[in-house]
């Protein structure tokens, strides 16, 4: 097998989350599908790790993972105070941002 | 070329993460989309560690399916663990044009990915030489080591945000419990205890709610939180269905005349809770 | 002895300088420090003129150079000097009969708590007409013509709280703006042309340019001088101009400005000797102010704008002369300094008769004031017995040079000139003899002023008569003087030169046929306004008489033909402006404001809508980073 397999199973799964992106309302689901986005982009790194035979891949896929969990954090935290204020965790319901 | 047994890894793996990536974005549910995404991370986590990055997928399991998805189990809770999404899309085209996207997206990927030149592997083995853990130790207090500090920061920044915007500030000492009432009588509006949610042969759980003499549903005997979530199970219509098959059984073990029988047809008028004072006013 | 030249100019410029920013402390004797810098000037004029007489006829002429201007690499102007023959007449004439006037103001201002700045203007108006004919190139004499403009601005709004003197002011600048532009214009093209704008140069080389060119040089410089000597189109300056204190009439014109346009013709009679069309255009100019002049003095009842008809004519004497070349440049010169001094004590004479009046303008409320006002009758007569050509007096012998002149042009030209100048003697003869009969001669038709107080006649103080008499004496005498033994013209002819028609009638014939003109209208106007009483209120009179009255209506046809265009085309270009530029910019706002109206909708506000831009510009970038690789 090649190892390139694993990258095309990134792009898959980042195709997915994409996807979840646009298609879920459910703005945790909507967060998860970003989570699956960010570990796709983790395998691709650690694959290109292993391509080029150094860490720096790996490196940058802990560091994405680092940002990941300080945004999942922040994100929770707004779709918890937008569920307080609104009672609703949908995105839909959610549209103050035109004039 | 890797080995047969990382092969069959792989594809095995590579089932489970996609299986469990098109579950998140398929489930209903929020709590079983973040199950399916647990799987996938898990999948991913072996991946890593196939692939040499052993710290990254230990990493993975603890930090990511350990302590992230199980956040987010526990906001799926807070918000309400039952609540599922409508299928309904609301947003004109949006789905159409988010599955062309995403098929587009995918389509150049592959393509690119096909296109470029993925021959050369070079394998872990020498930078793995002293230790996958060490190699990462000697980059990031090294090379990364600025960029350690720096999200060092970002975590503390993160924290005290999430802290910032959950926390509410209370602006007067929370009333106690003789405070409330005393509240309530003052009030006069709900002085004895609320009405216990019904408790029927078949349902007695709490987000069922009692029925008043008439048939209709108290409302106060079910928690605020479930009433807004609108996970309350309406068991009134079954209920009296079945009062009426009992007496009806009643009457006919009695022998007694149909036309002696209460008539009804199809509800019973009371469930059609119609306040007489509107219905007056309407005349 | 040439250091004295730029002295000529420096005193009454130190004067005007000294007694604008001196302050009060110069109230009580700034009058005379200025009395004195203009008579200063006359004195060098005098000096200079007398070395000037001490050499032979080709060295008078000398330059002197104070410093390089604007020196720049083919653009050299210099404020130099130039005082020949020409020049010296000029500054004598203007110092002289300046310093006159400025004694005269002496008396006439004396009341007037504004004195220390009219005299200083007075002064700028001396030092800016000697800049003009002292400078030896055009530029520098443009310097003089701006300073004349705006110095006779000041003045004849010096009483600017009257409304009507300061349009007056206003009128006559802008109008003289007209003219002004005309230099401006021939003095690039001569710098084009000759690569230079001194007298020197430009003269020389004269002969190597184009007809057409030197035509349109020509024409623009008449234009200049029809704007500053008040010639037809540009006159309708001079009649308002009269609002103006009585010896700024006098100084403009007699000595100052209108004289400017004379001398502009004349110093540039190189131009125009190879301009045989210009010189036309010179011509028939001249000749028409000549009889529009003389019929607008017919008409008014002003005293002061009838002499202002009056100046307006004899200038177009001067003008017609100097148009007709080098047979007349001599003998327009020779009118203007006779004119000069017979205008100026016509003017001085009004002014004193005024003075005795309370002010009162107007000839119909004069009357008999030869009694009481002896003097001013006296020095007065004698400009009137000059200016409409009695023998022996000055303006004879001036205007019957001219009349020759025209004549001596030759072939129908020359007839139809030679006629109208004699027409314009009889008409002068006419209203000169209406003024001074209305003025000193019939019964009193005084009138109480505004305020109801009788006039008391009496003569004027000794400082406003003795400028008076020494004018008078000018007016006698002058013209003898210069045509014994043609010696004024002999003194021009290095500058001007000098050419003989052939006149299809001797002299005496001309000479007599002015002088019977001059009688005819002299005796008609006393058969009509010294014979039978003269109305108060003036009648209704013909057609003529009520557009002379408008100043033959040229106000009206500026208004009509200028004006009245002049403010639709600033209506339709603010029209323009408001609807068509601003409709734009605020169409374009609008248009801007709708689009945008509609692009907003794409705003949904929901994050998935964004996401999906997002996403979808992703897929575009990605998209195109791929082809161009592959490409």
């Amino acid at each position: 097998m090649n190892p390139a397999n694993y990258l095309y199973l990134a792009a898959l799964l980042f195709t997915i989350g994409a996807s979840g992106v646009l298609l879920r309302r459910n703005a945790i689901v909507l967060f998860m599908c970003v989570e699956l986005m960010l570990n796709a982009s983790n395998l691709a790194l650690v694959t290109f790790s292993r391509m080029h035979g150094n860490l720096d891949g790996q490196i940058l896929a802990f560091f994405t993972m680092v940002v990941a969990a300080a945004e999942v954090v922040v994100g929770l935290a707004i779709i918890v105070s937008i569920f307080r204020t609104r009672h609703s965790a949908s995105v839909d319901d959610s549209n103050l941002m035109k004039l | 070329m890797t080995s047969t047994g990382e092969a069959v890894q792989f594809w095995v793996l590579a089932v489970v993460a996609v299986g469990g990536a098109l579950g998140m974005l398929l489930m209903k549910k929020a709590v079983h989309s973040a199950l399916c995404l647990a799987a996938t991370m898990l999948a991913l986590a072996v991946c890593y560690m196939a692939q040499g990055a052993v710290f990254l997928g230990v990493v993975q399991i603890v930090v990511y399916t350990g302590a992230i998805m199980m956040l987010f189990l526990f906001v799926v809770m807070l918000v309400g663990v039952s609540a599922a999404d409508s299928l309904k899309e609301q947003l004109k085209g949006q789905r159409i044009a988010a599955v062309l996207c995403g098929l587009g997206f995918g389509v150049l990927l592959v393509a690119g990915l096909a296109n470029a030149h993925l021959r050369d592997f070079t394998g872990l083995s020498e930078a793995n030489a002293e230790g996958n853990v060490q190699g990462l130790a000697r980059l990031i207090f090294t090379k990364y080591v600025w960029a350690f500090e720096v999200t060092g920061a970002l975590l503390i920044t993160a924290a005290v945000g999430a802290m910032v915007l959950t926390h509410r500030e209370k602006v007067r000492a929370p009333l106690t419990q003789r405070q409330l009432a005393a509240q309530r009588v003052k009030d006069n509006i709900q002085v004895p205890p609320l009405p216990a949610p019904g408790v029927y042969a078949r349902h007695n759980a709490v987000d069922v709610p009692a029925l008043l003499p008439d048939g209709t549903v108290a409302e106060d005997s079910v928690m605020g939180t479930l009433r807004e979530r609108g996970q309350v199970r309406d068991v009134s219509q079954e209920m009296l269905q079945r009062m009426a098959e009992l007496e009806e059984t009643t009457a006919d073990w009695l022998g007694r005349p149909s036309s002696a029988r209460p008539q009804v047809t199809g509800p019973r008028q009371a469930l059609e809770t119609v306040p007489t004072k509107d219905k007056e006013e309407a005349e | 002895m040439n250091s004295l030249i730029p002295l000529l100019v420096a005193a009454p410029l130190a004067g005007a300088a000294l007694l604008l920013l001196g302050g009060r402390a110069l109230d009580r004797f700034g009058h005379w420090i200025a009395t004195a810098l203009a008579a200063l000037s006359f004195a060098f004029g005098l000096a200079l003129f007398a070395d000037m007489l001490g050499r032979d006829a080709e060295h008078r002429a000398v330059t002197e150079q104070l410093y390089s201007w604007i020196p720049v690499d083919g653009f050299q102007a210099d404020v130099a000097f130039q005082l020949d023959q020409l020049s010296i007449t000029f500054v004598l004439l203007i110092t002289g009969v300046g310093t006159l006037i400025h004694l005269y103001s002496v008396g006439y201002m004396a009341h007037d708590e504004r004195r220390r700045r009219f005299f200083a203007y007075l002064n700028l108006f001396l030092a800016a007409m000697l800049v003009l004919v002292l400078a030896d190139n055009y530029l520098l004499l443009y310097v003089g013509w701006e300073g004349v403009g705006l110095a006779s601005f000041l003045l004849i709004g010096f009483w600017q709280h009257k409304p009507s003197a300061a349009t007056a002011a206003k009128k006559a600048f802008i109008v003289n703006r007209v003219g002004d532009m005309g230099l401006s214009i021939a003095i690039m093209l001569m710098f084009v042309e000759f690569g230079s704008f001194a007298f020197q140069p430009v003269f020389a080389t004269a002969g190597d340019a184009s007809e057409g060119k030197l035509t349109a040089i020509g024409l623009m410089l008449l234009l200049a001088a029809c704007g500053k000597s008040a010639q037809v189109p540009l006159q309708s300056w001079l009649g308002d101009a009269m609002e103006g204190p009585t010896p700024v009439s006098a100084l403009i014109h007699a000595a100052t400005m209108v004289t400017a346009g004379v001398y502009l013709i004349v110093r540039s009679g190189a131009i125009f000797n190879l301009a045989p069309d210009a010189q036309t255009a010179v011509v028939v100019v001249g000749a028409v102010t000549l009889l529009f002049g003389a019929v607008v003095g017919c008409a008014k009842d002003d005293i002061k704008k009838a002499l202002a008809g009056s100046t307006m004519s004899q200038i177009g004497y001067m003008i017609m002369a100097a148009g007709l070349g080098p047979i007349g440049y001599a003998f327009a010169i020779m009118h203007l300094v006779t004119h000069g001094f017979f205008k100026a004590g016509m003017f001085l004479g009004a002014g004193s008769v005024m003075h005795g009046m309370n002010d009162e303008v107007n000839m119909r409320h004069y009357g008999g004031l030869r009694k009481y006002m002896p003097v001013t009758f006296a020095t007065f007569g004698l400009g009137y017995l000059a200016i409409i050509g009695f023998p022996g007096l000055s303006g004879f012998f001036s205007k019957d040079k001219i009349i020759e002149a025209a004549f001596a042009k030759g072939g129908t030209e020359g007839w139809i000139l030679g006629l109208c100048a004699l027409l314009g003697a009889a008409v002068t003869a006419f209203y000169m003899t209406r003024v001074m009969v209305l003025t000193f001669f019939g019964e009193k038709r005084w009138q109480p002023d505004a305020e109801g107080n009788d006039p008391h006649p009496h003569e004027s103080p000794k400082s406003m008569t003795v400028p008076m008499v020494v004018l008078a004496f000018g007016s006698v005498f002058a013209g003898g003087l210069f045509v014994y033994g043609n010696s004024f013209l002999h003194w021009l002819e290095p500058v001007t030169g000098h050419a003989e028609g052939d006149s299809p009638l001797s002299p005496w014939t001309v000479t007599g046929l002015a002088t019977a003109c001059m009688l005819a209208g002299a005796a008609l106007a006393w058969q009509m306004y010294g014979r039978s009483p003269v109305p108060v209120k003036p009648p209704v009179g013909s057609l003529l008489t009520r557009a002379a009255r408008r100043d033959l209506l040229q106000d009206d046809f500026n208004h009509a033909v200028l004006v009245r265009p002049g403010t639709a085309l600033a209506a339709t270009l603010v029209w323009f402006d408001s609807r068509g530029l601003d409709g734009f910019v605020n169409g374009l706002a609008a248009a801007i404001g709708g689009i945008s109206a509609r692009l907003r909708r794409i705003q949904t506000g929901y994050v998935r809508t964004y996401a999906l831009s997002m996403f979808g510009g992703t897929l575009v970038l990605v998209a195109s980073t791929l082809l161009m690789r592959s490409v």
